[in-house]
């Protein structure tokens, strides 16, 4: 892939000056009205996120009835929303704070066990000889073909029955409850995001310079050691990249958290709670808009103090499947 | 009552669970994989000093055991790959065959329903105009940005905003425009749009409710998110061209036009068939726009929404699988393409 996606190399090509001053006033204007108009595009571009946070600052009646944009000429703030949406106990109030460390139990082992079984499986493929070695990785690169929709009623079938094969069960069911469930999402989240991540970090391992593995290997270093002091210093970079894709994407995800977190507060993440309160109370945007923020605010943290990997990940790998 | 925090114990608890059973395993394996071959050198030595000692002939080296290690290294992977999509997506592609509750079989006729049933048709037409337009829209849009920001002031900034959506959920981009298509029968508008229709003299509508634009208006989010990927990634294609072939053209008194077209088009076309498979697959695959907005209502549905709908709503098994399945089909045409296109510029 890396062939595939340039590096970003920023432009070294000299500006040549323009021979009349004619000329150099138009590349100016020119030069000038791109920035004015790219500016204004992304101004525009941000507008509707905006325009929910101010709305999420505004009191209850002022958001019901009149824009948000109207709290520029008569400015009335308040955290009420946030109060109410996070720690409120009724039932109709949000009840986010639950649901947010619920977000979190969810994320943080659904980053940790793919990077980490990606890792030694890449590792592998990349650097230790065996039979069939690019045949298994083929095979693993294939499976982005298919779409986690594929996946999900068996998978469910399977936590909740179990596996059998004629009579014999090879696999009892998981039978799960309450806060238990977020193995199975734990667990969901990690297969799915196996493919790629193989496909990622095989892509920095490999590139890795051959000699430093053969010096190990000569000094008699075996393979996981020459994994734990050689190869993870090494792949940081990369590791860090996939780690926020796999972040934004589990702390982002509706679809399997729907399927395998059950809905309650005891489990289900943000995304879900969310997506209720849209449908069931689609007129309250105190609590929407407020809601909304919440759930917005941590992955827009991490992207924004985390944004150098992230591209350099997506340039590596432009291929979520 | 006020948020307790003592009752979220359990789920910390969960969570510190979770961490431990990841040091466990992963630490055990690498462990074992450091332990055992050290036992097997001790051994060997051993066996070597007594050998010298014995004067019997040396024992021969032992085999290189590297696939034996891989095989360790494979595991966990190999193990959940296959339990976790192998085996579950070859048994949609059984359910696909057989009734809602997955007792008897049917054949293809759940494949007869998708073609047959209007809403399904429906729904299969709106996903047509997803894949078609999302990519489009958002490929020329990220490539036209690209191209005008680029060595431009604050260009650091004006792209950082206009990749932000990228980090915000589905979920969390949908409510923010609804809240853009809000409606309000009398007194002020609290929608954007509609305070920009009212205030060109026009009348307030309900967006969402209004097909075939409301399935437009969901399109306009998904492209507000991706839009950004497009843009960063093309960017970065645009200023990885080579110098001397830009300065060349100049020389040569090519108009930014010709230069357009004749040397930035050609060199970063690699990266914009990269982006609009990429923005094909997620678009055949978005689910949460649609469930967020409109729940599938007012013919808005796809096919990974209704895909939902029928197996974990309806109860379904069957005809949501067999929808999963032709989604497959669907991927599989444009995952190729990119494979092969990749192989070549690695050869080229």
């Amino acid at each position: 892939m890396t062939t595939a996606t340039p590096t970003v190399a920023a432009g070294t090509q000299k500006t040549d000056a323009p021979k009349t001053t004619a000329g150099r006033v138009r590349k100016r204007l020119n030069t000038r009205t791109a920035t004015l108009v790219s500016i204004v595009i992304a101004v525009v571009w941000t507008i509707p996120t905006f325009g929910l946070f101010i709305s999420s600052l505004r009191p209850e009646d002022e958001i019901k009835t009149t824009g948000w944009w109207t709290a520029f000429t008569n400015p009335q703030f308040t955290l009420e929303n946030y109060q109410q949406v996070l720690f409120g106990r009724s039932s109709s109030s949000g009840q986010l704070a639950s649901y947010f460390i619920n977000s979190l139990a969810i994320t943080i082992p659904s980053v940790l066990f793919p990077l980490a079984f990606a890792a030694l499986a890449a590792y592998a493929l990349a650097w230790m000889n065996f039979k069939g070695r690019d045949w298994l990785y083929i095979a693993i690169f294939a499976l982005q073909i298919v779409p986690l929709q594929m996946a999900l009623v068996p998978l469910l079938k399977f936590f909740s029955t179990g596996v059998s094969l004629g009579g014999i069960t090879l696999m009892p069911a998981w039978d799960l409850v309450d806060e238990q469930k977020f193995a199975q999402v734990w667990f969901a989240h990690t297969c799915f995001a196996l493919p790629f991540a193989v496909f990622l970090l095989h892509n920095f391992i490999s590139q890795l310079p051959g000699d430093l593995m053969e010096a190990a290997r000569v000094d008699g270093a075996s393979h996981p050691k020459i994994f734990r002091t050689i190869v993870l210093p090494l792949i940081t970079p990369a590791l860090a990249a996939f780690g926020i894709f796999q972040f934004l994407w589990v702390w982002n995800d509706l679809l399997v958290a729907l399927i395998f977190a059950g809905g309650g507060n005891e489990t289900a993440p943000l995304t879900v709670r969310l997506a209720e309160m849209a449908g069931t109370r689609g007129n309250e945007w105190q609590r929407l808009t407020a809601g909304a923020f919440v759930s917005i605010i941590v992955p827009l943290v991490v992207f924004l103090s985390l944004q150098r990997f992230f591209v350099r990940g997506l340039l590596a790998g432009s291929v979520k499947g | 009552m006020e948020f307790d925090f003592a009752d979220e114990q359990p789920k910390l608890l969960m969570l510190m669970y979770g961490l431990v059973a990841f040091v466990v395993v992963v630490g055990g394996l690498l462990l074992l994989l450091d332990v055992v071959p050290a036992w097997f050198a001790k051994r060997r030595e051993a066996q070597l000093v007594a050998a010298s000692t014995s004067g019997t002939p040396l024992p021969r080296r032992p085999k290189q055991r590297e696939g034996f290690f891989a095989f360790f290294f494979l595991l966990p992977t190999l193990l959940l790959l296959a339990v976790g999509l192998v085996v579950p997506a070859i048994r949609t592609m059984l359910l696909s065959l057989m009734d809602g509750s997955s007792t008897n079989w049917v054949g293809l006729r759940n494949y007869g329903w998708m073609f047959s049933d209007d809403s399904i048709v429906r729904v299969l037409i709106n996903t047509l105009v997803w894949v078609v337009l999302v990519p489009l829209v958002a490929t020329a849009f990220g490539l036209i940005y690209a191209v005008m920001v680029d060595k431009a002031r604050f260009e650091a900034i004006a792209k950082s905003l206009i990749f932000l959506p990228m980090a915000i959920s589905f979920v969390g981009a949908s409510i923010i425009w609804k809240f853009v298509y809000a409606y309000r029968g009398e007194g002020d508008q609290i929608g954007l749009l509609n305070q920009i229709v009212v205030s060109l003299g026009g009348e307030p509508r309900q967006w969402l409710l209004e097909s075939p634009l409301n399935t437009l208006l969901l399109i306009v989010i998904m492209v507000w998110i991706q839009a950004g990927f497009a843009m960063v990634v093309l960017s970065a294609a645009i200023k990885a061209i080579p110098g001397d072939i830009v300065e060349a053209a100049r020389l040569d008194g090519v108009s930014p036009w010709q230069m357009f077209w004749q040397i930035t088009m050609p060199s970063i076309r690699p990266a914009l068939i990269v982006v609009a498979v990429t923005l094909t697959i997620a678009t055949l695959k978005v689910f949460d726009i649609v469930r967020t907005s409109t729940n599938g209502n007012y013919d808005t549905s796809v096919i990974a929404s209704e895909m939902y709908n029928q197996a974990f709503r309806y109860g379904q098994n069957g005809q949501g699988s067999a929808l999963a399945v032709f989604l497959f089909i669907l991927v599989i045409p444009v995952v190729i393409y990119q494979i092969r296109n990749l192989r070549q510029q690695r050869e080229g």
